[in-house]
Order: C-alpha cells, then structure tokens, then sequence
C-alpha cells in the first residue's frame, strides 16, 4: 500500500465514521461537534486533490463561520432533545433501507464502466498555482455569478437579520424623524380664559 | 493496486457520504438542527464529487462550482438557523410535527 492509498482510506474511514456519529448522536451539540470533525477530514482529503484554496475555504469559513453559528444555535435553544428522539427506532428500517438503495444506485451508475476516460491526475494548477488559477477563472469568466453570489450572501445578511431582530418594548430610544416634524403646537397649548379672581 | 487513489475511489467516498446523510435526514426527521446538519453533509458529500472530477479531468470549473456552492450554502444555513430560531421562539419546540401551523 502506498503512501496517498493508505491517507486516502485513513482520511475517509475517520470522514464515514464521523458522518455516521453525525445523524446518531444522541446529543446534537456532540453531532456539531462530529460534523466539524467530518468538515476538517473532507478538508484533508482535498488537499490531496490540490484543491487548497477551497480546503481552506473550508475550514475557515465552514467550520469557522457556520459550524459556530450551528453551535451557538443549538447550545441557545432550550430543547428537549430527549423528546425529539423518542420514536426514532421505527424509523431506523426506512432509514436504512433508503440509505442503502441510494448506495447501491450510485454503485451500480459508478462500476457502470463509463468512468473509464478520467484516470489520470491532471495538473490543474499548473505553475501559478491553484488559488492562483481559480482567482483567474472568477473574475473573468465566471465574474458575473461571482456577482450574484456577493448578492445572495448580501440577501442572506438581510433576511437572517431581518428575521431574528426584534424591537424592545420596554426600551427607550429616539425617533428622529419624529423629532424633526414636530410642530409647536404639538408641544405647546396656549389656552385663552378669563382671569378669575381669587375669592375673598 | 493503485499506487494513487483513483477517480472511484472518491466517487465511492462521496456516494456513502451522500447516503449516509440520506439515511440520516430519516433517522432524525422530528429534529430539524440535525436536519439542517444532515443537508450540510449532502453538500459536503457534492462538493468532494466535483472537486474529484475537477482534479482527475484537470478543469477548473469544478471548483468554481464548490466555490459558489460553499457561497450559497453558507447563506441556506444562515437563514434556515434564523427561521429555526424564530420557529422556536414562536412555537416553543423544534419538532417538525408542530409545524402545522399553517395548516388551512
């Protein structure tokens, strides 16, 4: 066994390992913490493919960003996880028998032989490298969707924001454009009565 | 043997992947946190598929593709934690059978 088979198996038996504690945790800020596991492995295995740019990507941005966010989401919510898993052994035989037809659908499609024209590692990356290159291909030819990405991560920002935001009822603040049309009259009352004369 | 790992082999990885994470959304179907965590593997399990194919077939554009996918999921998670967060402060559990409420 050479050296990139047994990091290729050694990688992937920690990454199927991790993905299968993932959907059985009991506890869900332990699946977090299992799917960061499978997260940092899928990183390791495209470093071997020389994809580092997006590996690092990976890590920074998914289990630094999202992983966190998934965290601090579960551990905020007070649930009872216990009731969530109650029935869950019916639904283990449904569970496993669509896994395993998915499986063996995509074994079927993959040893159908028609894989047969993409064997050799091509150097992708050629000498500039692969953060290199990749910067190339989105801002050229792919920098109009790299534009409607910035803009659906924008509508993300908004949306999540715009959700979860909610207004104090008890705290004071200003409404300045309140402030600015008042008018005089709003504030002052000139009342006109007949001077009264005070009583002997 | 091979000495390197070949295109299948991570077809095969990304495949168990994908049906783990299939299994998985029916194992939990009354929790949507793992929910959400098993569509997040799905994509991992896509992603390790076009990055294999953009290696072996040596074209950028697989990546590019990871690229956007990462882009959008990042802004799916977002938004699902937030519906998630307001779904529970508004109905009290997570459950996907208490989500009837819009139920005519």
């Amino acid at each position: 066994m050479t050296f990139p088979i047994f990091l290729f198996y050694f990688f992937s038996a920690i990454l199927v390992f991790a993905a299968l504690r993932v959907v059985t945790a009991r506890n869900p800020v332990h699946a977090v913490l299992w799917l960061v596991l499978a997260f940092f492995t899928a990183a390791a295995h495209w470093l071997t493919l020389r994809a580092e740019f997006l590996a690092i990507v990976l890590v920074l941005v998914y289990v630094g960003a999202v992983m966190v966010l998934f965290l601090f989401v579960v551990m905020m919510l007070d649930i009872n996880f216990d009731n969530l898993r109650r029935q869950i052994r019916s639904y283990i035989p449904v569970g496993a028998t669509v896994g395993a037809l998915v499986l063996v659908e995509m074994a079927l499609t993959l040893l159908g032989g028609r894989m047969g024209g993409a064997t050799g590692a091509a150097d992708t990356a050629g000498s500039a490298g692969n953060t290199a290159a990749l910067g190339t291909l989105v801002y050229t030819q792919y920098v109009y969707p790299f534009e409607i990405a910035a803009v659906i991560l924008l509508v993300a920002i908004i949306a999540a924001i715009a959700l979860t935001h909610r207004t104090r009822r008890d705290s004071k603040y200003q409404k300045p454009g309140d402030q600015v049309k008042v008018r005089p009259r709003d504030r002052l009352r000139v009342l006109s009565m007949p001077s009264e004369k005070r009583e002997p | 043997m091979a000495v390197a790992p070949t295109l299948s082999h991570y077809l095969v990885l990304g495949a168990i992947l994908f049906a783990i994470s299939m299994a998985g959304i029916f194992l939990n179907r009354k929790n949507v946190i793992i929910l959400l965590m098993a569509i997040e593997l799905m994509l991992l399990a896509v992603n390790m598929n076009f990055i294999a194919f953009s290696s072996f077939l040596g074209d950028m554009a697989g990546q590019v593709f990871v690229f956007f996918i990462l882009t959008v999921a990042a802004a799916e998670s977002a938004i699902g934690l937030a519906i998630l967060v307001l779904l529970f402060r508004n109905v009290g559990s997570i459950d996907v059978e208490d989500m009837g409420k819009l139920k005519g």
